[in-house]
């Protein structure tokens, strides 16, 4: 048994807010739809593997919209996964982030002028919380981003409804 | 075995007119063939002793610009019971045809079931309509695409399925 658990057998209790826990167990277990797109998958997968292990965020990969909580868009969305991408993020429960993975899925990248084929940015086919720069980025910085979108649910609340709390 | 003699032999089975133009002095020899006997001429270096080109590369589509108004289609076959000996054919066609329809090529997916892609790519990002192809749809871009993209005067389209397409 860890210290942590010493301070309690005796029946010891913490006083929190009810957002607070929740957001806490939330942001602790973000399981990503894997949406490895390109060469940033490449890095996405690094850092999933053993060296950086972003399982020790909570972070773990779902082969399911239906299970998860991100979508990782990571690398260059074409026209012909827009369509794909838009329903598998509609396909996702509430609540829901993406974050956007290297200049591809962030603004087109190095198709952005002459790219027929590619969307200018994955923010015109779904809302995008995070952007990760980088071409690709390298897994420090999604790790950043993966901290970012924990920053932001940290700040939220749950418990009423935006038009409500006004 | 030497392209000369591939284009002389071609020429005694198939007629003066099957060969429009030569170019053998450069590094790799290719023949501009008459898009109407296209086919049977494929069939002919495919089967025909010593040739045996029976290995086909790469099928390419070129456009040669709206001023010179043509369209191209580049063959790179293999022999590989010789080396691996590389010919390559052209054959161009106008860019523009009288009722508004896709120029179009005689498909060689009879002769080399390889074609059959290599065609659908040809099709879909240089529009040329190969004619007796199996299955000629879109292969790269969604099948709802406006225009054929590397051809020197497309425009891409304003909006797909609701999205922006330009920067």
């Amino acid at each position: 048994m860890g210290l942590f658990d010493k301070q309690f057998e005796s029946g010891g209790f913490i006083i929190t807010k009810v957002d607070d826990v929740l957001n806490w167990a939330r942001l602790s277990s973000l399981w990503p739809i894997g949406f490895g797109l390109a060469c940033c998958a490449i890095e996405m997968m690094a850092t999933m593997a053993s060296n950086y292990d972003l399982d020790r965020f909570g972070v773990f990969p779902r082969p399911s919209p239906r299970q998860s909580d991100i979508m990782l868009v990571a690398g260059t969305v074409t026209f012909k996964m827009a369509d794909r991408v838009r329903r598998l993020y509609e396909q996702m429960p509430e609540p829901r982030y993406v974050i956007s993975m290297g200049s591809c899925a962030n603004c087109g990248g190095p198709y952005w002028e002459h790219g027929y084929h590619v969307v200018k940015g994955v923010d015109r086919v779904v809302p995008v919380d995070v952007y990760v720069p980088g071409c690709p980025p390298r897994p420090e910085a999604l790790i950043g981003g993966i901290l970012k979108l924990q920053d932001k649910i940290r700040n939220e609340s749950l418990m009423v409804p935006k038009a409500l709390a006004d | 075995m030497t392209v000369q003699e591939i284009a002389d032999a071609i020429v005694a089975k198939f007629g003066e007119d099957a060969i429009v133009e030569k170019k053998l002095d450069i590094l790799q020899p290719a023949l501009y063939l008459n898009p109407a006997k296209l086919v049977d001429i494929c069939f002919f270096l495919r089967d025909t002793e010593p040739y045996y080109f029976d290995y086909l590369s790469c099928i390419s589509g070129v456009d040669y610009g709206v001023k010179e108004n043509m369209l191209g289609v580049v063959y790179h076959i293999a022999s590989l019971p010789n080396d691996g000996f590389l010919l390559t054919l052209h054959v161009k066609i106008p860019r523009t045809t009288e009722n508004g329809d896709l120029p179009s090529v005689p498909s060689v997916v009879s002769v080399w079931r390889a074609a059959d892609w290599l065609e659908r790519e040809t099709y879909d990002l240089v529009g040329i309509k190969f004619e007796n192809h199996p299955d000629l749809r879109r292969i790269l871009c969604p099948d709802d695409w406006e225009g054929h993209p590397l051809r020197k005067d497309y425009e891409v389209q304003e909006y797909y399925h609701g999205i922006k397409v330009k920067y």
